[in-house]
């Protein structure tokens, strides 16, 4: 993987090669496998990806907690029947970065992407953008390409763990790297894609991790959906040929300074922001882990495998 | 030139440890597929259950696992007691039994105790402590979990390391007398092992040597048992990549 946005921006001029085509070559000679074999195993993560989004959305399977459970479906069919300003783009992807939270929140199959915390937003955008803009699924695995890319600079750079950096680092990169892909899939220029990550990664610096009760519940699920609107956002302003001041990699950068600098409280340890508010603490109590929590994940389970 | 600013310092630290450790995959940002709902606190843990599996070389009988920082605070919200427990018993990220894996690990007569730990201020805000036992068989493991899946191990019994779990594994202790290190090098090369990393350490001239060898290709049963048979051996034991 790559250093920084810059070597890849690099390589790609040098080459003349599109983004995707620079990681994956970068990635066969780092593993020593094919590009076939690459492809391949991109493509299962694709269809994890699919069905997780498909059930998420047709599930009203409770969380381990019974803090979530069923709202992306209701969210979808409100969308459809009473007329939502987002129009069908961002409508449709406030929906399915839910769909893939509900799903890992009641321990279904979901991939990282880069992390579970923030599986929702990549999918999300990659499944609406293929929905709207018409797009096959070799497109999406060229769009994974491109987000890898961006995550393993992020990874290099900075950090992609909540524990490390705060949910910046976790939904941040995702909106980072789901931006990226976006503006790719959309024609943009390598330097675009750049801009796509500056642009969203600046929205989203200083964002706390504060789960309450240390569940991927709350507010894990709709930071996804902001992060997702925000990746939307970036990549258009990046395609409208509006440019950030600060380069990609110093946004990273200093995303990465400000999680060590986080307070332990605010990087996943459910001490501080809604975690300790009254009502935050209140729900975390009310969560009882031992006895009919666990056999209600169990129960949760079974249902989420009735569903395949 | 002028000198780096802490910035690039604490940059370069980090390039030069995803060199050592091998470096991220294309799999490793899209991915692991795995049951949630946590990369690092379930499928992290998880890999880091089935390393220390690994390192006690069967399923322990009692297993006392130490959480470190943001470990000790949300383990059981992440599902990291189940995700540990599928680890030692030798379970992948996407397992549809990591739910349920208490009662399997129960069932199983695994013994498993939670508490939490201090491990210093330098460790990283996600790490585990491993203490397991299996009949007269001991083994102790700390390792971190530093984010979407990915892991680090930094200790083995006792002995600090450098490990990504993204090679096979074989780590050996050896009498400490000439040829050692050059008879398991050969043996691996015979198979057509090709060797990433390698590390050969002991505590005192004439004790205990340990070899870490890191491969490209899988270690199999039979390499294992052959390295166990030469006499100068003690203990050999065989840590899969628990990354795909």
């Amino acid at each position: 993987m790559f250093a920084s946005m810059e070597e890849i921006l690099e390589r790609a001029r040098s080459s003349a090669a599109p983004l995707w085509r620079v990681v994956l070559d970068e990635e066969i000679e780092e593993s020593g496998t094919t590009a076939e074999r690459v492809l391949e195993r991109l493509s299962g993560r694709i269809a994890t990806m699919r069905e997780a989004v498909e059930r998420g959305l047709v599930s009203d399977a409770p969380s381990v907690s019974g803090l979530l459970g069923g709202g992306a479906r209701r969210f979808e069919e409100w969308r459809e029947s009473e007329g939502s300003v987002l129009g069908p783009f961002v409508g449709k992807v406030v929906a399915r970065a839910q769909a893939t939270m509900e799903v890992n929140a009641r321990m279904g199959t979901i991939v990282a992407t880069p992390t579970a915390g923030s599986s929702g937003i990549l999918p999300a955008i990659l499944f609406t953008a293929e929905e709207e803009l018409g797009l096959s699924e070799e497109d999406l695995i060229r769009g994974l390409l491109v987000a890898a890319g961006v995550g393993g600079v992020i990874v290099a750079r900075a950090s992609v763990s909540g524990a490390a950096g705060g949910c910046q680092a976790e939904t941040g990169s995702a909106a980072a790297m789901a931006s990226a892909a976006l503006t790719a899939l959309r024609g943009g220029t390598p330097e675009q894609v750049s801009e796509s990550v500056a642009f969203t990664l600046q929205g989203m610096l200083g964002l706390i991790c504060d789960p309450v009760g240390g569940l991927v519940e709350v507010p894990c699920l709709t930071r996804n959906v902001s992060g997702a609107v925000q990746a939307v956002a970036a990549s258009e302003l990046a395609l409208a040929g509006l440019k950030f001041p600060i380069p990609a990699d110093e946004v990273i950068d200093v995303m990465g300074q400000i999680g060590n600098e986080l307070d332990e409280k605010y990087r996943e340890t459910a001490k501080g922001g809604l975690a300790a508010t009254e009502t935050g603490r209140r729900l975390a109590a009310s969560v009882r882990w031992d006895g009919p929590a666990f056999e209600n994940t169990n129960a949760a389970r079974a249902r989420d495998l009735e569903d395949v | 030139m002028a000198n780096p600013t802490p910035q690039e310092e604490a940059r370069s630290a980090t390039q030069r440890l995803a060199v050592f450790s091998g470096r991220m995959s294309v799999f490793d940002i899209i991915g692991p597929r795995m049951v949630g709902p946590s990369s690092s606190h379930t499928a992290g843990a998880l890999r880091l259950g089935l390393l220390a599996r690994g390192v006690l070389g069967r399923t322990p009988e009692r297993a006392r696992v130490g959480l470190h920082g943001s470990f000790a605070t949300t383990y059981r919200g992440h599902g990291t007691d189940r995700a540990v427990a599928a680890g030692l018993l030798g379970m992948a990220p996407d397992d549809p039994r990591i739910p349920t894996s208490l009662d399997v690990a129960r069932g199983a007569g695994m013994e498993l105790t939670f508490e939490p730990a201090d491990l210093g201020p330098d460790a990283h805000p996600a790490s585990l402590r491993f203490e397991l036992e299996s009949g007269a068989e001991r083994a102790t493991m700390v390792g971190s979990s530093i984010g979407g899946g990915s892991v680090e191990v930094t200790e083995v019994n006792g002995r600090p390391v450098d490990l990504s779990g993204r090679y096979d594994t074989l780590i050996v202790l050896a009498e400490d007398v000439p040829g050692t290190t050059a008879a398991v090098t050969h043996l691996l090369a015979e198979e057509g092992v090709n060797i990433a990393f390698l590390e050969v350490s002991r505590e005192k001239r004439g004790r205990e040597a340990s070899m870490l060898i890191q491969a490209d290709h899988p270690i199999s049963d039979d390499l294992l048992a052959r390295v166990q048979a030469f006499e100068w051996v003690r203990r050999a034991r065989r840590l899969r990549k628990v990354t795909d």
